[in-house]
């Protein structure tokens, strides 16, 4: 009974959540909702027993995107608030196109109600070769690894983006003593809950992307403090640690496709260390590219 | 024996946390500036967590429950009164000192 009534609870107020997020009065008001959404996301992610999922809303979702929102809402000229924002016959042609397109997701949704789907036992069954003892991790980094390394390339591709549309004027202010002295404790917490969530990856909940967006989030947390210096894109290393998951994934791919079975079939024996190789790179990678999307650099000037 | 007490014990702290939590919410919905409002909202935060973390540890199975717990609790205090200093002083920046 008390367990129905959590679940109806945190249904409703997602609900009320997203819909107070898209029609808040201003945008600050609907970023801060749409971070409180994320988070009470998260939590119904842990409710359904998928902990990954909830660890990488609650990280990526609610955290950094919150962050990105935000920063984007700095930038934005002050005084244009709620304008523009609600206009009847846009909310007309949305619902147009979206209602037709969940009736026809929801077809495709109805297999699922059944809850025979053969793919949990086929991963499971296939655990002991894949090198790692958790099933999520097992998906990600073996049997589907081709979408994994797909999405370390839409990651690289936003940043690219992100950097045409202009340089990321982003300039600390005299940052506070006590910001500063915060984030001087607070970063080796980021860092060691970052090293554990992926080195638990392999057994556990975690993995490379929560693993990334934590680093990340001490990262931004010590730029913002001005303990950190810029970071700058003219820096070698650090465009280099931006293309180094997918580099080194490639690399991987291509060995394997080459001198072995097939593309990211992983030989006998070698899938433990790729994967660990593979993921730390990864998770490098991720964490400079989302430090680099949300704290940018200092001036294009200075490059 | 101990449990029975122990769990006895639990409740009034729970219902104590969640009461600051009320009042903390309610205070940051209904006080007038800025300041007063984080005052409610940040007595939430480490009073309430506090009583709740407490009276959760009655009931925890083991000690390694109650240590995490307390480590929650001493993060949200610290981020809590940091967050709540930055706050203050970026409204006092914004507005004057009123």
């Amino acid at each position: 009974m008390t367990e129905w009534l959590l679940d109806a609870v945190l249904a409703l107020l997602l609900l009320a959540l997203a819909g107070g997020a898209l029609h808040a009065r201003n945008r600050y008001a609907g970023v801060l909702l749409f971070i409180a959404f994320g988070l009470v996301l998260a939590l119904i992610w842990a409710r359904l027993g998928a902990p990954d999922l909830a660890l990488a809303e609650a990280a990526i979702g609610a955290g950094l995107t919150g962050v990105l929102l935000l920063a984007a809402l700095a930038r934005q000229p002050a005084g244009s608030g709620a304008e523009g924002v609600s206009f009847a016959r846009h909310r007309l042609a949305a619902a147009a196109v979206l209602v037709p397109l969940l009736m026809i997701l929801l077809q495709g949704l109805d297999p699922l109600a059944e809850q025979r789907s053969p793919l949990p036992e086929l991963a499971t069954g296939a655990l002991g070769q894949s090198g790692v003892s958790h099933p999520v991790t097992a998906v990600l980094l073996n049997y589907r690894a081709w979408d994994t390394l797909l999405e370390l390339a839409v990651l690289l591709l936003a940043l690219l983006g992100a950097r045409q549309l202009g340089p990321a004027r982003f300039e600390v202010e005299r940052p506070w003593p006590l910001l500063r002295a915060w984030s001087r404790s607070l970063a080796p917490l980021l860092l060691l809950a970052g090293g554990y969530l992926l080195w638990s990856g392999s057994s556990a909940p975690g993995g490379a992307f929560q693993a990334g967006s934590l680093l990340a989030a001490g990262v931004v947390l010590l730029r913002l403090a001005g303990v950190l210096p810029a970071l700058r894109w003219s820096f070698w290393p650090l465009r280099l640690l931006v293309l180094l998951g997918l580099l080194l994934f490639l690399a991987v791919a291509i060995a394997c496709a080459w001198f072995g079975a097939g593309w990211l079939v992983y030989p006998d024996g070698w899938a433990k260390p790729l994967i660990l190789v593979i993921e730390v790179a990864a998770t490098l990678s991720i964490a400079a590219s989302l430090s680099l999307l949300v704290v940018g650099e200092a001036r294009e000037a200075s490059a | 024996m101990p449990e029975a007490l122990l769990y006895w014990l639990s409740w009034p702290l729970l219902v104590g946390g969640l009461l600051f939590f009320a009042a903390g919410s309610l205070g940051l919905l209904r006080f007038p500036d800025v300041y007063s409002r984080l005052h409610a909202l940040t007595k939430a935060d480490t009073l309430g967590l506090g009583l709740v973390v407490a009276g959760l540890s009655c009931r925890a199975d083991s000690l390694l429950e109650v240590g995490q717990m307390l480590v929650i609790w001493l993060l949200v205090l610290a981020s809590g009164a940091t967050a709540c200093q930055l706050l203050a002083r970026q409204a006092r920046e914004e507005h004057g000192d009123d």
